[in-house]
């Protein structure tokens, strides 16, 4: 689904952040990306969102070479990506019913076409009444929940959630990576960026370890 | 009592059917969605502010301009509407004979609405604060006057008038009154250039201080961009999204702005015209008419007010578009 072969990258004229990064994810697999703190998991996740370009190597996203999408194409093939950023960015003005829909509204649908797949899936994340809440009244957890049925309202082909269970407590962390499983049974790809090992062995996962702007992988 | 239990039934059902109608109207709100652009923050209320001021000077610039154009060719066109023929006294000149002899030759040409001979009565009241009351025309050598009256669009050949009204009454003198309206031309066009030029540089100030104000207002909305683009959005939704956020907040200020501008002009106008007889309303007419600024000048507060809402949503276009491609890189 999306294969990274050699890849650096580096902000400017500074060091490589990451070095000859080289990884295949499947479809309906599910793996952590760690690491220690500033090793590059979110520029990792940035290349994967193609929100950064890499400046060597080839990145192949559902089977188009990444140094040739277009900026037209780049929101057609993101809506197969869900992203659950670490600082949530949801908007405030918006409450949690209209940000969870927000990724459908944006695509111009109707809002009685897809009004009962957002209750649904707020229902499902344990939002159900919290809809009409707005952000800034919502706990981190809340937050957290939002976020990721945001990211899951379009189905992606494969969800990436930067510390996902960063600001919350650990039996919330256990009840979301709960959720990401079963996201994960019913045919998402999962990639989770966390330094939590605890949360990494709840699970018996693939295991992306960046160090030193290098990747090593256990399967 | 059977009529007691069908109007309490009625009322019932109207009870109800109240209920059911609020019902209606709260799901009707509860649908009713948030705008994606948020409403406006301190920098887009001090946005809005800041238009409405640059529309409301930029207008009456605009406003003034249009006055000063205005009454530049009112006086332009009073002082071209006439020219005098003035036959000085000669040695055995039958001054009413000339006089007649005058008024005939120029009535003659084309362009010429009518010449009217000052009388005795007239000449003498126009030379009374200098000779004093009770003067004695007859007495003096007083040159006369045939005032000619010309239609502006038509003007009559001055030249030949002239070379036949010396061969007839070799004491007239014509006066087309051309080194007046000259100079009155100068000054026009001078004031009227020098106004343009003020209004050129209100203008571009006013466009000046409404992008840096927009992209002031644009710059708190830097995650709400950043939030749409990532969850799909392509870059002309985004846009278009705020360019319509923009460009009523805007017509919001700009419209104020203008209005307020023509608030003061009917105002002025109606000062005016209510001053008509008293020495300060007619000095100000004298110096600027009667305040109106006329169609065109109500026409240009439009435009300007367009102008500007346009340049709002215009630049927010932009700053959208150049956010999205720096946050791509």
């Amino acid at each position: 689904m999306i294969r990274f072969e050699n890849v650096g990258l580096r902000y400017g004229m500074g060091p490589e952040v990451l070095r000859d990064v080289s990884f295949f994810l499947q479809e309906r697999s599910f793996q952590f990306l760690s690491g220690p703190s500033g090793t590059g998991k979110t520029t990792l996740l940035r290349l994967l969102f193609m929100s950064l370009k890499p400046t060597r190597g080839l990145i192949t996203i559902f089977g188009k070479d990444r140094s040739r999408i277009t900026r037209e194409e780049l929101p057609l093939i993101r809506r197969r990506i869900g992203v659950v950023f670490q600082d949530f960015r949801l908007l405030d003005h918006l409450n949690t019913y209209e940000n969870v829909a927000l990724p459908l509204r944006v695509r111009g649908r109707e809002e009685a076409s897809y009004r009962s797949d957002v209750i649904e899936l707020l229902k499902w994340v344990g939002l159900g009444d919290r809809m009409h809440v707005f952000p800034p009244v919502l706990s981190g957890g809340e937050k957290q929940r939002a976020a990721i049925a945001r990211a899951l309202i379009e189905q992606p082909q494969i969800l990436l959630a930067d510390e996902p269970t960063g600001n919350v407590d650990p039996q919330l962390a256990r009840r979301l990576l709960r959720l990401l499983i079963e996201l994960n049974r019913l045919g998402t790809a999962v990639v989770i960026a966390t330094h939590d090992i605890g949360l990494m062995e709840q699970v018996d996962a693939r295991r992306m370890i960046l160090s030193g702007g290098r990747l090593e992988i256990y399967d | 009592m059977i009529r007691s239990i069908a109007a309490r039934d009625q009322v019932i059902r109207l009870v109800e059917w109240v209920g059911a109608m609020k019902q209606q109207g709260t799901a009707r709100k509860a649908r009713r969605q948030n705008p994606i652009v948020p409403a406006d923050n301190i920098a887009g209320r001090a946005m809005v502010l800041v238009i409405a001021i640059m529309t409301f000077l930029s207008c009456l610039t605009l406003g003034a301009v249009t006055l000063v154009r205005d009454t530049a060719a009112t006086w332009q066109t009073q002082i071209a509407r006439e020219a005098t023929v003035q036959i000085k006294p000669a040695e055995g000149l039958d001054m009413e004979a000339a006089l007649a002899d005058a008024q005939r030759i120029v009535t003659r040409y084309r362009g010429v609405q009518s010449a009217t001979i000052v009388d005795r009565q007239a000449t003498a009241r126009l030379l009374e604060p200098w000779l004093g009351p009770g003067l004695d025309i007859e007495e003096l050598p007083v040159p006369r006057l045939i005032i000619v009256t010309i239609d502006p669009a038509e003007r009559p050949d001055f030249a030949a008038m002239r070379a036949e009204l010396q061969q007839a009454v070799p004491s007239a003198v014509l006066d087309d009154h051309r080194t007046w309206v000259d100079r009155l031309v100068a000054m026009a066009t001078t004031t009227v250039t020098i106004g343009i030029g003020v209004l050129a540089l209100m203008l571009s100030a006013t466009a000046l201080t409404v992008i840096f104000a927009t992209r002031g207002a644009m710059a708190g909305n830097g995650h709400v961009i950043e939030v749409l683009h990532f969850v799909g959005a392509e870059a002309n939704f985004i846009a278009r999204e705020f360019r319509r956020h923009f460009l009523l907040a805007g017509m919001r200020g700009a419209a104020a702005g203008g209005l307020a501008a023509v608030i003061v002009f009917v105002v002025f106008s109606w000062w005016s015209s209510h001053n008509v007889a008293t020495p300060e309303g007619d000095q100000a007419a004298a110096l600027f008419g009667n305040f109106s600024i006329g169609m065109s000048g109500y026409l240009g507060v439009g435009l300007v007010v367009i102008l500007i809402a346009a340049l709002t949503a215009a630049t927010s276009h932009i700053t959208v578009i150049s956010y999205l491609r720096h946050i791509e890189t």
